[in-house]
């Protein structure tokens, strides 16, 4: 008998083992009850958590910040996230795409694209109550050049001319205002690592690793005040006790929720929905076959419905891409792409037989495991492609393994997976599928694609470079280079009492218009 | 009055129940499982699904019964691999000792030396995915113990009467080893067969929990618990189906473990 009961004991123990090992990683966008997510109509909040007389609140994020803060050398989403607002460059980047003056009050260019000028903003300040000087600016840039943490500024040349900074470029580069937006801290100061000083908005009041980060407003910002007094970041690595912590009270405001934790969140929320920033595409290897052949890749496109992905993995939400570039990105999105290829079978396996493959084809589609976005959307895709007779195995694989095997070891015949753009600039979405491009993973080639990409590098002008980076769009979707998916939705929520939250077309997390109505 | 054994007797009751789930499962399931239904999205315990719908529409029972049949198959193999492979390296070097004894059991030192949970994600991560490498993988982890457990009866056997004298008369060593000696060890396997049968379910269970060996879109009792812990609270019943048929498995084979112990007592 007790044999039996120490079996049964063991089995608990271990399940409860098992549940307590998987919950970091389950937290993202998924399909969860039917109850749709939305502002319900309650005036009242029912928890008062004493954060409003002291105009403060408290922000969840999912996992502790890089160890050092220097803004030169953050790797972290999550880092550059909230670093946000305490750092800024000569210029910064807007809720709209467009680049704002900070520190510099107003640029030059020159005719040649080659030399910028840049007039400083005077009395702007650091967080320590110095005024930001000339030097600190030439400290920063020279700081990011010599170390190379702003790849765009390798072969300039930096210099302070009454008071300006003039920077002097090798060749043009339409694109090279966004590389500004690294941060100017000021000279010689130590200890950026453990005390951050910067320019903007918030300034750092402490830090307890893996438990919190403070901020506080900083009074002598040269722009539009922050509203809140007091900001604190509380790091919650288990989603079970981040849904906990928003119900009980602990946590005002939490980005990047799935479906899951929304439908469980009551009527103390507002929910914001804005958008992942980043391109969901089942992404194929051009180098094997069948897949080198336009015809296959078309019949995939052909074959998938996204409305099902998003009915199935978001109460309906998403927003359809038809080529590498995500909506955000408004100047760049060509809306018409989405169409392209709308969802209809016979003629997905139309194509199939014209390509010589009217029984289908063996396909894997190799996902990254610890991302459920992916492992779901890869999960219905395949189901999908089995309709038309493709007979296709999903192949879930951890996160290094995806790194190194699939994108540098290219060892893959289809992967879902999702690229976002590192600064705001449509190069960064679309250099990668130039021809021998070492980001090119799915082993793309197109001369036409390629003169596109040479063409908007040469471009003197906004409007041309513009026309030249949509074409290069048109190009990847009539070449089916990819299965493109979606940008995933992304839902925030807002404790009822607070407004003023801004999505950026960007991964980062503007606290400065946050307040309480 | 004879005691009844009762262990046998709800083993046997609870493993019948199992195994004619899982082998209609083999041939029959209410719901295609792979078919996704937006329409039932995580709906609750009906009649039309028993024990409900996942995120994806799909019918939980239909996948439980092509789980439990791919996790049987999976704990059957490698019990069957760890047996047969454990009982030969066991009796030659239990019953031979000497430098086979010393080379083997080195073998197998080394072999156990390893946690036996990363010997088994090593070896799938060589052998590649899929449900065959999987049986594979975990057979080759499961035959130390076997080995050793099969040595020292072997080795015990050796020096007794029985086989004394089945030598004397001239029996023949592969005779003497299989057909002398393993039956009166019998007993001794069979409790490391249902407990090591125990042991596969679980450790089939947590490697697809893990997402090794497994294709999200299979049916997989891991997989599926894995899956379902995001929505414990709001669709416990999805956790419920794939855990419920593993406890039955587990527990259905455990007493009959114990109660074939206590009828030979």
């Amino acid at each position: 008998m007790k044999r039996i009961l120490s079996l049964i004991l063991s089995i608990l123990l271990l399940a409860s083992l098992l549940a307590g090992c998987g919950g970091k990683q389950n937290d993202a966008p998924q399909g969860g009850a039917d109850t749709p997510a939305g502002p319900a109509a309650d005036p009242a909040p029912t928890v008062d958590t004493g954060r409003r007389a002291n105009n403060e609140i408290t922000v969840g994020i999912s996992q502790d910040l890089d160890s050092s803060l220097d803004p030169h050398t953050m790797v972290a989403a999550g880092t550059k996230e909230l670093l946000f607002n305490v750092f800024e460059g000569l210029v910064k980047p807007t809720s709209d795409g467009d680049l704002a003056p900070a520190v510099a009050e107003s640029w030059e260019i020159g005719a040649e694209m080659t030399t910028y000028t840049f007039k400083l903003r005077s009395g702007v300040k650091f967080h320590n109550g110095q005024d930001v000087t000339s030097n600190d600016v030439m400290y920063s840039l020279t700081r990011c050049r010599d170390e190379g943490y702003v790849p765009a500024l390798a072969e300039a040349d930096i210099a302070e001319e009454n008071g300006n900074i003039v920077i002097t470029l090798p060749a043009a580069n339409t694109e090279f205002l966004a590389s500004l937006t690294c941060a100017i801290i000021p000279a010689d100061y130590a200890d950026q690592a453990t005390a951050p000083v910067g320019t903007g908005p918030f300034k750092f009041v402490s830090r307890q690793a893996q438990q919190n980060v403070v901020l506080e407003r900083f009074e002598d910002y040269w722009g539009e005040k922050a509203q809140l007094d007091r900001v604190t970041y509380l790091v919650y690595e288990n989603p079970e006790a981040l849904a906990m912590a928003l119900k009980g009270g602990a946590v005002d405001l939490y980005a990047h929720l799935g479906t899951a934790t929304v439908s469980q969140l009551g009527d103390d929320f507002t929910i914001l929905e804005g958008s992942m920033n980043l391109v969901q595409a089942v992404y194929l290897n051009h180098t094997v076959k069948p897949l080198d052949d336009v015809r296959v890749r078309q019949a995939l496109c052909y074959a998938l419905d996204r409305q099902e992905i998003f009915d199935l993995t978001a109460d309906g939400k998403g927003w359809a891409l038809g080529s590498s570039m995500y909506p955000a990105f408004r100047k760049y999105f060509d809306e018409s792409l989405v169409d392209l290829y709308p969802h209809n079978v016979d003629q997905a396996k139309a194509l199939l037989a014209e390509a010589g493959y009217p029984d289908g084809f063996a396909l894997t589609i190799k996902v990254p495991s610890n991302y459920s976005p992916h492992v779901d959307a890869g999960q219905i895709a395949a189901e999908q492609f089995r309709a038309i007779g493709v007979k296709v195995t999903v192949e879930p694989v951890d996160w290094t393994t995806w790194v190194e095997d699939v994108y540098k070891g290219r060892n893959f015949e289809a992967t879902v997976c999702g690229f976002d753009a590192s600064t705001m600039t449509a190069r960064a979405m679309l250099e990668r599928f130039t021809t021998g491009n070492g980001k090119n993973f799915i082993g793309y080639s197109s001369r036409a694609y390629d003169e596109a990409f040479e063409e908007a590098l040469r471009a003197r002008n906004d409007e041309a470079q513009t026309k030249a980076y949509r074409e290069m769009e048109r190009i990847l979707a009539q070449d089916a280079a990819n299965v493109y998916i979606q940008d995933l939705v992304d839902f925030v929520a807002l404790r009822k009492g607070l407004a003023g939250y801004r999505f950026y077309p960007i991964y980062v997390m503007d606290m400065s218009t946050v307040h309480y109505e | 009055m004879k005691k009844r054994n009762y262990f046998l007797i709800f083993g046997l009751l609870i493993s019948t129940v199992v195994v004619l789930f899982i082998l209609l499962g083999y041939f029959w399931t209410p719901y295609d499982p792979m078919k996704m239904n937006g329409a039932v999205r995580s709906s609750a315990p009906s009649l039309a699904h028993l024990m409900g719908t996942d995120k994806f529409g799909r019918d939980i029972l239909s996948r439980v019964m092509k789980g439990a049949g791919a996790s049987f198959f999976v704990a059957f193999g490698t019990v069957l691999i760890g047996t047969v492979v454990g009982t030969v390296v066991g009796a030659l070097t239990g019953y031979f000792g000497g430098w086979l004894d010393e080379v083997l059991m080195r073998f197998n030192d080394a072999l156990s030396a390893f946690p036996s949970f990363l010997l088994a994600l090593v070896l799938v991560s060589v052998l590649g995915p899929g449900r065959r490498h999987l049986l594979l993988a975990l057979g080759i982890v499961f035959i130390p113990s076997y080995a050793r457990i099969v040595r020292t009866e072997f080795k015990r056997a050796r020096s007794q009467n029985y086989v004394k004298s089945a030598q004397i008369m001239g029996a023949g060593t592969a005779r003497i080893l299989f057909v002398h000696i393993l039956p009166n060890i019998w007993p001794v396997l069979l409790s490391a067969i249902t407990i090591g049968f125990n042991n596969a379910v679980l450790a089939e269970a947590a490697m697809s929990y893990l997402g090794i060996g497994v294709s999200p879109d299979e049916a997989s009792l891991g997989y599926m618990l894995s899956d379902s812990q995001a929505y414990l609270s709001v669709t416990p019943w999805y956790a419920l189906g794939a855990g419920l048929v593993i406890v039955l498995l587990i527990l259905g084979v455990g007493l009959i473990g114990e109660g074939l112990q206590r009828k030979d007592i």
